[in-house]
């Protein structure tokens, strides 16, 4: 997936898909990642502020007719090398600046859905209420006391439903998923049938026939409003409730050095279990340091790298007659090369794992050497600096500083120190020389130890704790064999892909736990005494 | 040892031994020590593999004392003394039977696994 990474101001989807899975993202806006990748192939990291639409873009649909020519509209792009940025580049990065701005409209159109249908459902038991009053005023029964209290309850119950609207369904979307929320479909077609249904009651039956009885029509729009409630209630319970109580749980590990967690997680579809995944992801696993890969894999060159194979007995494969037996042919040598080249492999007397154990012992005192002394040159850069008490500001106002200078002044001391050690553990592009004088001026202002200062350098932190160069893929594919709006099953598998690295999932169902209960009678612990007594006789 | 069903006859081999007390001072002696009874946990066996067996043992035998010039051998069931059965008593009664003032003599059945083996094994070697 990686190499075609292709992208385009053009179309209106970046990636190919596989199968029917479509990543049916919305373009956003686009900006070239740090090339500090170690690639060959180039790829833009498309990172977006998402503002999902709270039905999601139910004008997907519309999209795929439109764009039937991306095969000349798409473009892959490779970097000419790491960090040159091409001139194309520039001028595709312009063009799709531009762009963005007329595809947001899409995006939107979803949220105007949302809100259409919020309004409709709002002004609906309002639009019950006035319309006779409208129509026919004339023959309409006065409202007495009875009918005027329920004004009252269907202003509350309004109100009511209008702030629970608010809590549960604007909030800042999270995430763009890639199909439809099925729920949240669901439950739209749902109110709109319902609403539509009431309407048409009211069509026929009320504004038809000019009923005159107001305390009916009134009563009717109340039983709206309440059957409205009760949608939202239904609406909790599909979207919240359902998947607080953990049925599986799930092991995620990242393909590249291993780092595994493992959460519980509720009944979920695929694509919403992707996304606490991820969320989580950026929380707990320590950030991705590709420079700690180097190492194996100039290991594993190493070890193909000695053996050639050579075809001594003189084995031709035939002239190419027909297609599949001329492959047989082929695949056959190439297989029985490979097997030879394991087998010669294995035999070899390999001493690749001593340099390994020396390496790594080396390695080990290095960075226990380097921490050493940045932890000095830390302790004693701390001691140059006393926070200055109330009484003295009045006295001495002199040379005073605030956190920041205070940093800038002691940072020289153990800069070369932090430089070296960072250097050792391969965490140099991690921290900016700006991040770190910031992290010390924070330090500073909260009275924080060296050792609370050190802390963020000597141990790998969660990736969110990085600046926001270092979210490297804001931009996850999911690639799954079921779909991805089915819910999660025991056994199933998907795989969270970025740019650099995966993150493969696997889930388990959490048994079905039968318990029995056994009663014990306070007064039933009773004791004896064990005698052995051995008596001569 | 063949395992005690309650209410079913016991089957066992056994030796008999006679044991001649030794006048000690005021006491008479037989010279070995008893465990087990009914009234004593069984778990604590170390003779038998039946862990609920709960007869009189010989746990310990002196030297050059009558038991031991007797034949008595330390791991013994002591299944009857003097004609009174042993399987199923006392600690207490168990001492009481073995220590009447007025007998100079006892006259045990005991019986020991290796006793049982030799028997199987004569019996297999006739067939």
């Amino acid at each position: 997936m990686d190499t075609e990474s292709t992208y385009s101001g053009y179309s209106y989807y970046s990636g190919r898909s596989r199968g029917s899975h479509r990543h049916g993202e919305r373009s956003r806006d686009r900006h070239k990642s740090r090339g500090k990748d170690s690639r060959s192939e180039k790829s833009v990291t498309i990172t977006a502020p998402p503002a999902e639409p709270l039905l999601a873009d139910p004008a997907v649909r519309g999209e795929q007719v439109q764009d039937d020519n991306w095969g000349e509209t798409t473009t892959a792009v490779t970097g000419t090398s790491e960090h040159s940025l091409s001139q194309e580049d520039v001028v595709r990065i312009t063009k799709d600046l531009e762009e963005s701005v007329g595809l947001d409209c899409r995006r939107y159109l979803g949220l105007a859905l949302a809100v259409v249908l919020g309004l409709l459902v709002f002004l609906t038991p309002l639009a019950f209420l006035a319309l006779p009053h409208l129509l026919w005023p004339e023959k309409l029964q006065s409202c007495g006391t009875a009918c005027e209290g329920l004004f009252i309850s269907v202003a509350f119950k309004l109100l009511i439903l209008l702030l629970a609207v608010w809590a549960l369904f604007f909030r800042p979307p999270r995430a763009g998923l890639p199909r439809v929320f099925v729920f949240r479909a669901l439950l739209a077609v749902l109110v709109l049938l319902f609403v539509a249904s009431y309407w048409l009651f009211y069509g026929v039956r009320i504004l038809d026939s000019q009923d005159e009885n107001y305390q009916g029509i009134v009563q009717y729009a109340v039983s709206l409003v309440d059957a409205l409630l009760f949608i939202h209630y239904l609406a909790i319970v599909l979207l919240e409730l359902r998947q607080l109580q953990p049925c599986f749980s799930v092991c995620v590990a990242r393909s590249t050095d291993g780092e595994a967690r493992h959460y519980n997680l509720g009944q979920l579809s695929i694509q919403r279990a992707a996304l606490a995944i991820l969320e989580r992801y950026y929380c707990d696993f320590p950030v991705h340091n590709p420079a700690l890969l180097s190492a194996s894999k100039s290991r594993a060159a190493k070890h193909l790298a000695g053996l050639k194979v050579y075809n001594v007995d003189g084995e031709f494969p035939e002239a190419p007659a027909e297609g599949p037996g001329n492959n047989a042919a082929a695949a056959g040598m190439v297989q029985s090369q490979s097997r030879a080249m394991i087998a010669a492999a294995a035999r070899r007397r390999d001493t690749s794992h001593n340099e390994l154990y020396y390496e790594e012992a080396e390695h080990e005192r290095r960075v226990r050497k380097r921490k050493s002394r940045l932890v000095v040159a830390v302790e004693e850069a701390f001691t140059h600096i006393k926070r200055m008490q109330e009484e003295e500001q009045k006295k001495a106002p002199g040379d005073v500083m605030d956190p920041r200078e205070a940093a800038q002044a002691i940072f020289p001391s153990m800069a070369r120190a932090l430089q070296k050690y960072l250097r050792t553990t391969k965490q140099q592009h991690c921290h900016s020389m700006e991040s770190i004088q910031q992290h010390l001026a924070f330090c500073i202002t909260n009275n924080m130890t060296p050792k609370a200062f050190l802390e963020c350098y000597l141990t790998p932190g969660p990736t969110l704790q990085y600046g926001r160069d270092h979210w490297l893929a804001r931009k996850w594919t999911l690639i799954s064999e079921a779909s991805v709006t089915s819910g999660l099953k025991d056994g199933s598998t998907f795989v969270l892909r970025c740019l650099d690295f995966g993150l493969v999932v696997t889930t388990k169902r959490i048994p079905y736990i039968q318990m029995s209960e056994e009663y014990i009678d306070p007064k039933s612990h009773k004791f004896v005494l064990r005698l052995q007594s051995e008596t001569s006789v | 040892m063949s395992k005690y069903i309650p209410g079913q006859p016991l089957t066992a081999v056994v030796e008999r031994i006679e044991i001649q007390k030794l006048r000690q001072g005021d006491n008479l002696i037989l010279g070995f020590s008893i465990g087990g009874g009914i009234d004593q946990d069984p778990g604590q066996n170390p003779f038998t593999n039946d862990k609920t067996d709960k007869g009189i043992y010989v746990t310990r035998i002196t030297e050059k004392g009558p038991a031991d010039v007797a034949g008595l051998r330390e791991g013994d069931k002591i299944m009857q003394v003097n004609g009174w059965d042993m399987t199923m008593v006392t600690h207490d009664k168990a001492r009481k039977t073995l220590t009447k003032k007025n007998q100079d003599v006892v006259r045990l059945l005991v019986t020991r696994r290796s006793l049982e083996e030799a028997v199987k094994q004569s019996m297999g070697k006739k067939q």
